[in-house]
Formats: structure tokens, C-alpha cells, sequence
């Protein structure tokens, strides 16, 4: 242990500005679930844009690092989720994703082929997380030109360089958590990711992970930049269904660990406990914490701290297992101000109504969102039907951004800034027709449907306290993820459900009976048409009957003239 | 083909059909009746069998330990209801919420276009409630749904005992993976239809509902629970829905399955195990039957709760398993028992058979107009074969089709001025007006012709009788498509009669055979036979009146469901037995 540590410092004396910051926030829910959220962020100081050939990695993974030099990438944001965020009855999560895989990238204004070097980045990003990434191809590709815009430093808008995509039907397990755990710099081995044994995680309502890369400054005045990799893991436990009802939790009751160290090569390794709905929580070991005050989302809470990197959190067992117990839960829960919801109106395999409400639960604000919606080309969307209804009367919205699909090359994209009143509903509509897919072009007879991935909202949504803007300032990695403009307003992006529509689809036993039909009306019909055409006609000599042609001999014998 | 290009044997083989067409007619039709019959002999059917493997019966959890609290909720549920004097809404909200499900209620309304005597309502209002059990790690795109509907008088409670249990029971496992629904709805098919059209965003038939907050994706699958005694002995498959929608084979053999293996008699309707046709062509759309865009099946009578509720366990498993829509399997089928069922490839032919007599007579007549009887030697006769007068045939058609349309609207439209004038109820008055319709349909003036061409021909009615004999064909081939009983019944008693009436028939007695041979004469009997059949046989007065409040409860189930009988037989199939009464009095 004592070698590590001087190892350890011998390494940041020769290379001070490499960084890595370990974070797991708990939060028991209204509902009864508890929310873990774990954040990791190593942060390097290079510049490999300008030429650099860089090749002595230290914490950044070396895999992610050539695939930024390689790709040109100047931000790259990919998210593996299973299962759908409750947004009524959880809150905001701290990183909202959508379900199934999700990635946008901005690459470098250098890129020429912009197009090409997206293919071949996915598949290779396709093989570092071993998932299904490779289905990413032009039919499932967007350019936003509002909803995503660069979250680290750079002022580059141009959205050409914008790539968007998601796979609502990624299914996410274990052989994708593998690979995201081995980007951390200790595994793991040590540190909070000891927590994270895949059987503990996937038995939960919500699981999701993330990796975002992004350049940001190193220091106040922005005279250097460095890049950052923030991976997150949000896990939702259900507690009904494991604890019988009793509100209580532990460390190892959720995770089946405990921690008995923090990573070594981690700068700060935290555990933030959320207490403000639970005031008269009652710890099972009395353990010294520091209780912060931060703002999230919006809301002031209140946080117990506990740090890992400290000596005496883990006490005289050398093993931290925090219990909480708490009475029931009392009062309601701060009810998040944006909601939306999403489904397919109609029923029958010719046409649809694709529905999008967003709700404003703000008492007397109006804010604006920005919606995003990427439609496949086979389900025909009827632009001139879509309508924007809040109250019962039409809201225009101020900016919309339309790109019609191509059949099997682009979906459709449809980008709207809409004004939402306070405390209203409003209902996007916009009518579809299925198509008729070629025959090869069918998923195979077992299928569920076809998907169309989650729609974006994007909104600064009024705050109800000050919301800090320093942006330099220490802060707990989960709130510092989203950059805040102002004090007024936060930036809240939530994803509705994905839809599952069913297309016409023939029977494909059919073709069989067709191939059959066909050949015999072909036989049947040709042969005939084929006879009569070939065939030369004569008038029959009608072959007289025997007693005839004997009478006949008879009379010719006699002279006289033959019978007709 | 050979046969057909070759003009001497076409004309052999033409006169061979013209000249034995009425034995070959009356075979075919004997052929068909008896393959039909056929149809119920075991060794001639196929056994069920599960084409899903994801649905196959085994790896499931046998047991349901909380039967007796799934009782006592139901007896809660009861005093509740009692209570309350109809829906216990804000208890149903409690108890799901409490079971930990997100929970949403649904409001409807819909007046009805006359009263419902039977069901004793008339302004209908009433609140669905359900409540969404989430599934773990699922995006929201698929759900089951298992509804209990909430039955006025102690009927059902246990249904909604049973669904609460479940609930509860099924919050407790972690291995969902689409969302269940568990719905209670008021006034049964009423409150489903408001709740299926909320839930789909369409509205087909006029009903108010407040929309829905909460869903889970597009249905997979549905059952229904209705239950009414603790302990029962049997469970009874219920597969018919609206316009003879059927459910997946599949379903109803896994759930024959479960029964089996477990060991509870299992029945379909009412029957248990010996082959028994569904003979309720007609009847289809009078049952209390789940409808809807999705197909739905209902059991009810479930054996005792206690030792039951583990095959509707197993059944949700199941579906909970698949992986793919239900896309195998039959969806065209009879089900002469369980554990047998007849598919569409089989029961088929035996309406062919009845429809190619129709065919062959229309080819009859054709033949006969094609090639006229030579009558006379001199041309006199000539002159008279002009082409048949098209107003002459369009003029009945027109007619027969305004009866039907007349049939079809002005029971609803006339009944406010038949309560004025007659001392008789509004359910009363518009079933009396449809039958005084129909019965003055046989009135309408049937030789037109002669007013417009002077002189009947007799090419004519040959004519009008070849379009309704290709008519009738192809209504009763796309309504055995549709509805196979339906349709065969229909064929049963129209094509005979299609087939042989002429001008040139007595008079009295084939018009009584027509009127007997009827529509209308058909569901009276189809009544009394189906009263038969379940064992409780009627006097005339009441199956007269059970045949008025079927007639009723037909035109209801038409503008409250979407059910398509009624207008069906009004606008299609009248008309067309209209065109027949036209020919046999043709002059």
C-alpha cells in the first residue's frame, strides 16, 4: 500500500495534470426506489488536435484516446440504457438518457468526409462496447440543428458537423458493462466500481451508462484546455419487490459489497447521501460526515458526505457499509415542472397518429422547449397534419426544422421550438401512413414491431432558487455536468418513450402458394393460348357411319348418286 | 383448358351442367351440409397443439399463496360497492395505489339511442379505473391487460378481488418484461370500449371519455376475469369477440393447457368435452362478448379462487415470455372442443359447396340467355330478342335497396313520433318499426317493368336473376370470410331458396317457403334452437319476446360497438332476399 502511494507520487510530480475524481450519489425516492448514481471523471491535459502524436497514456484509456486523435472528435456522447426513467414519480435524473443506445458526436471543423469518418467511428466504438452500434447508418441519422449543442468549450455551431443517433431497440447487459468498467483507471478493483457487480445492477428498474468526452478548461481563465471523460452509471433499485415493504437500505443490500478503500489513483472519492426528504434518517454506523448544501435540477438539497479517501470513514471494521433507515415518507415530492409523454393514436396497419404531450407543471411561468423528433422513413410522416395544441388553442411554434425522409437513405427530422404556458398541457399531433417495406427488408417472423426511438426535449426550465453559475468552482461532479448560463433557469433534457408500430407485413408463407398458383394458371393458361396458336384448323371430313358407306358402295354400284 | 378451347366438347360439357343442374344442385348442397357435419366427427379435425415455443406450458410457478386474501379483498370490495351504490372509485384508487401501482381513472358517458330494456339504461355514465404495474427495465412499448369488469348487483366481486391479488402478488416479481395493466371497468363492454378508444386516441363510436394519463404501449394481449363464486367448478373459455373476431389460437390452447395440467374441467361454452358446433351464427352479436380493436377473450365461472388463479398466472407468464407479436398460429378456426379445433382450410369447403350452387345457376342462366330457345320458325320472334331493358332490371334493384336503407335508419329516426302515436316504449317502438319495415318491404310494388316497357319479358326476370344469384354469392363468400357461422347459417337458408325460385313456381306455396326461409324467420328460429341447445326451452311468447329483445339488442350493439350484423341484414342481405321475392312475382 505504502509503495503504491509513493509510486502514486512519484507519477504526479512528473505529470501533474492528469486528474481522476470517483463519485456515488444515493437517493432514496418518493416512490420507495432508491437512485444510485455513480460518476467517474478523469480529466488530461493534452492537445493531441495539432499534430500531436500522442502515445503515453496514464488515466485516460488509451482505446477512447485514439479514437478521439483517429475520428477527429471534439465531443463524443454515448449512453447505454435499459428500461425507462419514471420521470413522474423519480424526478430528473442527474444525466438523462433515452432507451436502448444513444450517441451524438461533434467532430472537428477538419473533418472533410464527415459522413465517412461517423460510419467508421461507430463501428469502432461498436467493437470498444460491444454493442450494436454498427447498425447506425444513414437511416438512423440525424443533424440536429438546435437540440445538441456542444457542452464542453468551442464555439463551433455548424451543425454539419453533428451526428445524432439512437438504437431504441439495444438491449444492455453485462457484456456491455464489462468493457465500460475497464475504462476506469482502477477497474474494478478498487474504489466505488467494486460496487458494481453486473447481478446486483441488472436486477434493478432502471440501468443505465454513459461515457461523455468533451474539452473543457482547466482553469478560470481558459488559457488551457484539457479533456474530459466523465463515465456515469444510474441505477434505479426497486425496494418493494427486494425489501418487503420496510424503508430501510445498505450498501451491501443493493450492491451485495461493501468499500473498504477508495481508488488510489483517484484525486477525490466521495459518497453524496440525499437526506433533504428524510431529515430523520437514522444511521446505522455513526460515522462523521460533513453535510453540503448543493443545487440540482432546480431544487436545494442537502447532502451528507462521506470521504473515502479519509482514513477513519471506514472505521475500526475497515469496511464502509452505510444503512439507512427512515419512517415512512411524508409529504409530496417536489413534482418536476416537464413531463412529456409520447404513443401512437389509432389502430389498423394503414395509418397512425404519432401523439406528443408536454406537460408544464410551472404555476406561472411560460418557458420555451425544444423538441426533437427522429422518424423512420417508413412510417410516412403528413407534415401538413401536424398541429401544436396547448389549451385548447393552437400554439404556433417559432422555429421548426423539417427535413423530409428519402426512402431507405434518411429518416425524417423535425425540430420545433415551442412555447410552453404555465400549467397546461400540449399536445404535438402529427398523422403517419405505415409503409410497405420490400420483401427482403423485413425483420424476421419473430419480431415485436418495429421501434422509433425517443423524442428530445431540450429546455432551460425555470428555476425556484438561484442556480449557481460558477462554473470553476468545486462542485460535486453530478451537479457540473450541464453548464449554467444563467441563475434563473436550469437546462433539463428529457427523452419519451420509444414507440413500437407494426407495419404491414405479408404473410411470407404466401409466396409458396403464389409460386404454386402462378405456375399452374401459367401451364394451364399458356399451354391452351400456346395450343390453339400452333395448331392448324381443317374442316373435318365427317367420317359417314359404316351402314352409310356401304349403302354408298351399294348405290355407286347401282349408278345412282351417293348419300350426303 | 383443352375441354374449354375445343367448341364441340365446351358445348357437351355445357349442356351436361345445363341439364343436370338441378341434381348437381342438389347434391352440392347435401355435399355441404354433410361435410359440415363432418366437421364435428372427431378423426376428421386436427388436435390443438401450441405453435409458439415461447408459450409452451412448462417452467412456470404453480402455486398462488394468496388466494384467501384475494377472497377477502373481493368481499371488501363488495361492501365497498355496496356502499358506494356502484363503482367504489376512490377505494379502487387507494388499494391499487397501496399495491404500488401507477394508478389513473377514465370517465365516459354516452347516451344511448334508446333504452336498453335488458340492461335498464339509458344515459350511461360511469369512471374506468386502472392501474399500471411497471415493468422492470422495459421502455414502455408492450403491455398486457387483465381487466375485471365491475358488475352491478354482487355479481363479479371476486373477479376484482382475484385482479387485486394478483396485483399485488405480480408487484412482487422482478421478471416482467412488458407492462400489465389491471383494469376495472363500469358498464362492461360500455366502459371497455370508452377505455379502448381513450387508450388507441379514436373515436368510432361516439362516446365521450375524458383522455387517458398513463399508458404502456401498444397490447399485446388481454384477458378478462368475470367470476362469481368463491367456489366454482369449472372454468368456461368464452373465444367469440365482435363480428366473430378470434383470438389467437394459441391462447386459447395454453390456456386448455394450464387446465389440464392442473386438472380443472374446462369448458367451452358451457360444454365440456363432447364435440358441439357453434351453431350461433347470428347470435354472435347478441352475446355479451368482449369486442374491440384487439381480440378479447373472457372466462369466467373460475374454479375455486384459491387453487385457480395460478394458470391466469401462468398465462400472463407466458405472454410475459414471448418475444414476437402473436403472429403464429391460427387466427381462422371452430373449435368443436378443446381440445380440438377445425381450421379455416377445413370448414371452408363445406360453404364452397353451398356457393357453387349459386354459381351454377347463375351459369345456367347465362347459358339460357346466350343461346334463346329457338321458338318459332320466322323472325317474328327475332325482332322481340332486344336487349333486356336496363331500367327494368336496375328498378327493383333501386328499390329493394331503399327498403333496406329505410330498415336500416328509420327505426332510430321514427321511434320519438311511434311513442307519441302508439302506447308502446321506446325499445319497443323501434323494433316494432323494423319489423313493420321489413314486413312492408314484401309489399313494395313489384312490376315496375311494366309500367316502364309495357310488357314484361320473360328475358328479364332472368336477368334481375342472375345478378342476384352472383349478388348473393359474392355477400354470403365475403361474409364466411369474415364469419364463418354467420355466413354458413345465411347459406343454409338462402341458397335453396335463391336457387329455385322462378316466376313460374305456385305462388302461395313458394312465397310462404321464402318467408319462412327469411332473414328474419331464421334468427326467430335460430332463438328457440340456441334455447334448445342450452337446455332451457322456451313457449312461443317468450322466445317471441326473446326474438324482439334480440332484434334490440342487435340494432344497440351496432351503434354502441360497431358490431356489423345489423346493418349487415338491413342494407345487404334484405335487399337481396328482396330481389327474389321480385322474381316469384314477377309478371
Amino acid at each position: 500500500m505504502r509503495y503504491v502511494h509513493d509510486l502514486q507520487l512519484l507519477v504526479t510530480l512528473t505529470h501533474p495534470k492528469d486528474d481522476f475524481q470517483e463519485e456515488l450519489v444515493i437517493r432514496p425516492l418518493q416512490s420507495g426506489d432508491v437512485y444510485a448514481s455513480f460518476q467517474f471523471r478523469t480529466l488530461w491535459e493534452t492537445d493531441f488536435m495539432k499534430g500531436n502524436k500522442v502515445s503515453h497514456y496514464r488515466l485516460f484509456p488509451k482505446s477512447l484516446g485514439q479514437v478521439i486523435s483517429k475520428f477527429s472528435v471534439r465531443e463524443l456522447h454515448i449512453s447505454f440504457t435499459q428500461g425507462y426513467w419514471r420521470t413522474m414519480q423519480w424526478g430528473q435524473p442527474f444525466m438523462p438518457s433515452p432507451p436502448g443506445a444513444e450517441l451524438w458526436v461533434w467532430f472537428q471543423d477538419s473533418v472533410t468526409d464527415v459522413d465517412g469518418t461517423w460510419k467508421e467511428l461507430t463501428n469502432v466504438l461498436s467493437g470498444i462496447f460491444c454493442a450494436s452500434l454498427n447498425f447506425i447508418d444513414s437511416t438512423n441519422t440525424v443533424q440536429p440543428s438546435a437540440s445538441f449543442k456542444p457542452l464542453g468549450i468551442g464555439n463551433v455551431t455548424d451543425h454539419r458537423f453533428l451526428r445524432y443517433a439512437t438504437l431504441p431497440r439495444e438491449i444492455v447487459c453485462t457484456e456491455n458493462l464489462t468493457p465500460w468498467k475497464k475504462l476506469l483507471p482502477c477497474g474494478s478493483k478498487a474504489g466505488l466500481a467494486v460496487l458494481m457487480k453486473s447481478e446486483k445492477l441488472f436486477h434493478s428498474s432502471f440501468h443505465s451508462q454513459a461515457v461523455h468526452i468533451r474539452p473543457v478548461c482547466q482553469d478560470s481563465e481558459c488559457t488551457t484546455t484539457s479533456w474530459e471523460l466523465r463515465q456515469t452509471l444510474n441505477v434505479v433499485f426497486d425496494l418493494h419487490t427486494s425489501g418487503q415493504g420496510k424503508r430501510e437500505w445498505s450498501l451491501f443490500k443493493m450492491f451485495s459489497r461493501t468499500l473498504t478503500e477508495a481508488c488510489p489513483l483517484a484525486s477525490s472519492s466521495k459518497i453524496y447521501i440525499d437526506i433533504t426528504d428524510n431529515p430523520q434518517v437514522s444511521f446505522l454506523h455513526n460515522i462523521l460526515s460533513l453535510k453540503i448544501q448543493a443545487v440540482v435540477l432546480g431544487d436545494r438539497r442537502t447532502f451528507s458526505v462521506y470521504d473515502l479517501t479519509e482514513a477513519n470513514t471506514f472505521g475500526s471494521m475497515r469496511s464502509l457499509n452505510l444503512l439507512i433507515r427512515w419512517k415512512s415518507s411524508e409529504g409530496d415530492m417536489l413534482r418536476p415542472l416537464l413531463h412529456a409523454e409520447r404513443y401512437v393514436a389509432g389502430y389498423g396497419l394503414q395509418t397512425g397518429e404519432i401523439h406528443t404531450l408536454m406537460y408544464n407543471y410551472h404555476p406561472f411561468r411560460s418557458f420555451p422547449i425544444l423538441l426533437l423528433d427522429s422518424v423512420p422513413w417508413y412510417l410516412r410522416l403528413y407534415i401538413h397534419t401536424l398541429t401544436v395544441t396547448s389549451k385548447g388553442k393552437d400554439n404556433k411554434p417559432s422555429y421548426i426544422h423539417y427535413q423530409p425522409s428519402k426512402d431507405r437513405v434518411r429518416p425524417h427530422l423535425l425540430e420545433m421550438l415551442v412555447q410552453l404556458p404555465p400549467n397546461s398541457v400540449t399536445e404535438v399531433t402529427v398523422q403517419f401512413e405505415r409503409a410497405l417495406l420490400k420483401w427482403t427488408e423485413y425483420t424476421p417472423d419473430p419480431n415485436h414491431g418495429f421501434y422509433v426511438g425517443s423524442s428530445v426535449i431540450s429546455a432551460l426550465v425555470p428555476s425556484m432558487v438561484a442556480m449557481d453559475t460558477n462554473n470553476t468552482k468545486e462542485r460535486p461532479l453530478f451537479s457540473s455536468f450541464f453548464p449554467c448560463k444563467e441563475e434563473s433557469s436550469y437546462f433539463v433534457r428529457i427523452y419519451t418513450e420509444p414507440l413500437l408500430v407494426n407495419l404491414p407485413t405479408p404473410d411470407f408463407s404466401m409466396p409458396y402458394n403464389v409460386i404454386c398458383l402462378t405456375c399452374t394458371v401459367v401451364a394451364v393458361g399458356y399451354g391452351s393460348l400456346y395450343n390453339l396458336l400452333t395448331r392448324s384448323f381443317q374442316i373435318e371430313e365427317p367420317n359417314p357411319r359404316l351402314a352409310k358407306r356401304i349403302a354408298n358402295v351399294i348405290r355407286r354400284l347401282r349408278g345412282v348418286p351417293p348419300l350426303a | 383448358m383443352g375441354l374449354l378451347s375445343d367448341p364441340n366438347r365446351r358445348r357437351a360439357l355445357i349442356n351436361l351442367l345445363t341439364r343436370l343442374n338441378a341434381p348437381i344442385c342438389a347434391v352440392c348442397y347435401i355435399a355441404g351440409v354433410a361435410w359440415f357435419m363432418g366437421l364435428a366427427f372427431e378423426p376428421f379435425t386436427l388436435r390443438t397443439y401450441m405453435s409458439e415455443n415461447a408459450m409452451g406450458s412448462t417452467m412456470v410457478e404453480e402455486r398462488f399463496p394468496a388466494g384467501e386474501r384475494a377472497l377477502a379483498t373481493g368481499r371488501e370490495f363488495a361492501a365497498h360497492k355496496k356502499r358506494a351504490g356502484g363503482m367504489p372509485v376512490d377505494w379502487l384508487v387507494k388499494t391499487m395505489q397501496s399495491r404500488g401501482l401507477e394508478v389513473f381513472t377514465q370517465k365516459f358517458s354516452r347516451t344511448l339511442p334508446f333504452p336498453d330494456e335488458n340492461k335498464e339504461r339509458y344515459m350511461v355514465k360511469g369512471t374506468n379505473v386502472y392501474g399500471i404495474l411497471r415493468a422492470p427495465r422495459a421502455p414502455r412499448t408492450e403491455a398486457l391487460v387483465l381487466t375485471a369488469p365491475c358488475s352491478p348487483g354482487d355479481d363479479n366481486n371476486q373477479a376484482v378481488g382475484l385482479l387485486l391479488g394478483l396485483a399485488q402478488y405480480f408487484r412482487n416479481q422482478i421478471y416482467w418484461a412488458k407492462d400489465i395493466i389491471f383494469l376495472v371497468n363500469e358498464h362492461d363492454l360500455i366502459g371497455m370500449q370508452a377505455w379502448l378508444e381513450g387508450y388507441h386516441h379514436t373515436n368510432t363510436t361516439g362516446i365521450d371519455w375524458s383522455p387517458l394519463q398513463g399508458r404502456g404501449g401498444s397490447i399485446q394481449a388481454a384477458l378478462s376475469l368475470e367470476l362469481s363464486s368463491d367456489i366454482i367448478t369449472s372454468l368456461d373459455l368464452v373465444l367469440e369477440g365482435l363480428n366473430g373476431q378470434l383470438p389467437n389460437l394459441d391462447l386459447a390452447n395454453l390456456f386448455y393447457a394450464f387446465c389440464q395440467k392442473i386438472g380443472v374441467t374446462c369448458t367451452i361454452q358451457g360444454k365440456p368435452c363432447c364435440p358441439d358446433h357453434d351453431a350461433d351464427g347470428n347470435e354472435a352479436s347478441q352475446r355479451p362478448t368482449m369486442g374491440g380493436p384487439r381480440a378479447f377473450f373472457t372466462c369466467h365461472h373460475c374454479w375455486q379462487v384459491r387453487t385457480n388463479d395460478f394458470s391466469f398466472i401462468n398465462q400472463i407468464l407466458k405472454l410475459n415470455n414471448l418475444l414476437e407479436r402473436l403472429h403464429q398460429s391460427y387466427f381462422f378456426y371452430l373449435m368443436p372442443s378443446l381440445s380440438h379445433f377445425v381450421s379455416i382450410g377445413y370448414y371452408m369447403p363445406a360453404f364452397g359447396l353451398l356457393a357453387v350452387i349459386l354459381l351454377l345457376r347463375a351459369l345456367d342462366l347465362w347459358v339460357q340467355l346466350a343461346t334463346p330457345p329457338v321458338r318459332t320458325e320466322d323472325g317474328i320472334a327475332d325482332l322481340e330478342q332486344s336487349s333486356p331493358e336496363v331500367l327494368s332490371v336496375l328498378t327493383p334493384l333501386v328499390i329493394s335497396h331503399l327498403t333496406g336503407a329505410a330498415l336500416y335508419f328509420f327505426p332510430i329516426q321514427f321511434q320519438a313520433t311511434a311513442v307519441e302515436h302508439f302506447p308502446v316504449s321506446e325499445s319497443e317502438a323501434v323494433v316494432l318499426t323494423a319489423i313493420a319495415i321489413y314486413t312492408a318491404g314484401l309489399a313494395l310494388p313489384h312490376n315496375t317493368h311494366r309500367l316502364l316497357s309495357g310488357e314484361g319479358v320473360e328475358q328479364d326476370w332472368r336477368v334481375l336473376k342472375l345478378i342476384a344469384v352472383l349478388y348473393m354469392a359474392v355477400l354470403l363468400g365475403c361474409t364466411a370470410l369474415i364469419n364463418f357461422s354467420l355466413g354458413f347459417i345465411l347459406a343454409l337458408t338462402l341458397v335453396p331458396m335463391a336457387a329455385f325460385i322462378t316466376p313460374h313456381r305456385p305462388k302461395v306455396l313458394s312465397a310462404f317457403i321464402m318467408v319462412i326461409l327469411s332473414p328474419a324467420c331464421t334468427l326467430l328460429f335460430l332463438v328457440f334452437f340456441f334455447q334448445d341447445l342450452q337446455e332451457i326451452p322456451v313457449s312461443f311468447e317468450d322466445g317471441w319476446m326473446l326474438f324482439l329483445s334480440v332484434i334490440s339488442q342487435g340494432i344497440l350493439d351496432h351503434s354502441l360497438y360497431g358490431s356489423l350484423v345489423y346493418p349487415l341484414i338491413a342494407l345487404m342481405v334484405y335487399p337481396c332476399w328482396l330481389l327474389f321475392w321480385n322474381i316469384l312475382f314477377w309478371k
